[in-house]
């Protein structure tokens, strides 16, 4: 299964989970799996059904959204984690 | 678009017999040598924010010999703030940061020729403080700061060296390059306002701005000698309780409204509307858009229903470990986050009575309640904080 990490901000949302053990084959699956894991995740995700704009999924070190988006592939060993915008300084 | 090249002519100054013997380790490194000295000397770094990452960056910057630097802080030195900014002391509290900053870095250096802009940064000001600088560190604490540093520093062509931290995350990268991509390529929309806690919020740990405001420091180091690989086009995130690194790859957006082949942004805009949060806490935003007002009780008020013997739920909306550090009798602890999973545990009959650690979650909360009907939710004006300094001096206020 892939996994995902989990920024700190989102963490309250996962039971304090950092990484996830996830399955599917695009982005959007693995999301969706995510979320069926973790309910409470989704709004913070997702605006409706499409993912919030300022979320993003990396896979290893690429950001999906210079993929192919929520269709992106993902590997059965794939790396995946959300980056979250921080500000604090 | 200007194009920003740190191009700084070491010729332009000299360097004294008593900054030879000061500068001695560097001048030993071939990489630095008499040259890379003169150019530090002659380079000009402007830190915006003289907090948690202000701290560290520019005490190395002055420390390895930076001739110029800017210090951008409105802000001044409260207890709260010494966890994690060493730059200033305890000698400093209630002094203006950029002061505080000021006596630390020259005696550090006295060589440094520093400059001071105790005014928070603003669209109005951003162009003209940045326009003098070769480089910009950005170690500001909001979204709205960090949109405005980063367009400002692509319309003056300047390099962003940003860095960022939450409770024991930091994002490190350089921003601005021609080639490279800019905060809002990675960023382009900020999160929804009360999405992601801000530190004074959510907490950060002491040692983690020194962590990654050495690495701004490091950069900015690098890109004035112009050697080694900037951290351009990736980012390197730092996880401090794995205690993991990590680089990802951030790639230009064609279609950024800044930096992209079209940009759409041509002059410095309102950033506290397009984040939908005030910058700084001297900010009039939201002020006449504010949120729905709320119905409130004074902590006086509260404390003469709990002696007159009213009926009342008192609702705590803090996180669990807060209420470690101070109590006063709430009938359940509820967290803000999962609260609307929890309706059924609050009674709608009896005032409820809502609280947090300043006011502003728990107000959060009262609306929330209203619209799911509770009619006598009520919140405590000030927080436990203000429970603490005006009824009940024996808690602590944090
Ligand atoms: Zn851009």
């Amino acid at each position: 299964m892939a996994n995902i990490k989990i920024p700190t901000p989102l963490r309250a949302y996962t039971s304090g989970q950092s990484v996830i053990a996830v399955s599917g084959g695009t982005v959007a699956e693995v999301l969706e799996d995510l979320t069926a894991q973790y309910p409470d995740l989704r709004p913070h995700i997702y605006d409706g059904d499409q993912l919030r704009s300022f979320v993003n999924v990396f896979i290893g070190e690429e950001n999906a959204r210079d993929q192919h988006g929520m269709a992106t592939p993902v590997a059965e060993d794939a790396q995946l984690r959300i980056i979250p915008s921080i500000a604090g300084g | 678009m200007a194009v920003p090249v740190v191009t700084i002519d070491p010729a332009a100054v000299k360097l004294s017999r008593e900054e030879v013997l000061r500068y001695s380790r560097h001048l030993i490194m071939p990489e630095v040598g008499m040259a890379g000295q003169q150019k530090l000397k002659a380079a000009r770094v402007l830190l915006i924010g003289t907090g948690g990452l202000g701290s560290p960056t520019s005490i190395y910057l002055a420390a390895a010999g930076v001739g110029t630097i800017g210090l951008v802080d409105y802000d001044t030195v409260d207890e709260s703030n010494l966890q994690r900014q060493i730059i200033h002391g305890t000698k400093d509290l209630g002094k203006p940061k950029v002061e505080s900053a000021q006596e630390t870095l020259l005696d550090i250096n006295p060589y440094l020729n520093l400059k001071l802009y105790n005014v928070p940064f603003t669209s109005h000001n951003a162009l003209e403080i940045i326009r003098d600088y070769d480089i910009v560190v950005d170690g500001t604490d909001n979204f709205p700061t960090r949109y405005l540093v980063n367009d400002a520093c692509v319309m003056l062509g300047k390099y962003n060296v940003y860095g960022s931290i939450f409770r024991f995350e930091g994002q490190v990268s350089i921003f601005g390059d021609p080639d490279g991509p800019c905060y809002r390529c990675m960023f382009p929309s900020p999160p929804p306002p009360g999405l992601v806690p801000s530190c004074a919020e959510g907490g950060v740990l002491g040692i983690l701005p020194g962590t990654i405001g050495t690495l701004q420091a490091t950069e900015a180091i690098k890109l004035i000698l112009g050697i080694g690989k900037p951290l351009i086009g990736r980012m390197l995130l730092y996880d401090a309780l794995d205690m993991a690194w990590d680089t990802i790859k951030i790639r230009k957006n064609p279609t950024c409204p800044i930096c992209g082949e079209h940009p759409t942004l041509t002059e410095l805009i309102d950033y506290e509307q397009f984040c939908g949060v005030p910058a700084h806490d001297r900010s009039s935003y939201g002020e006449d858009q504010a949120k729905r007002p709320v119905p409130a009780i004074s902590v006086r008020e509260f404390a003469g229903w709990r002696s007159s013997g009213q009926a009342f739920f008192l609702l705590d909306v803090r996180d669990p470990h807060e209420a470690e550090i101070s109590q006063m009798g709430a009938d359940a602890l509820i967290p803000k986050n999962v609260v609307r999973q929890r309706l059924n545990e609050l009674p709608r009959d009896l005032p409820l009575v809502v609280y947090c650690r300043s006011g502003a979650r728990s107000a959060d909360v009262v609306r929330w309640l209203e619209d799911e009907g509770f009619t006598k939710a009520v919140n405590l004006a000030g927080g436990i904080n203000a429970w603490a300094r005006e009824v009940d001096p024996s808690l602590p206020t944090y």
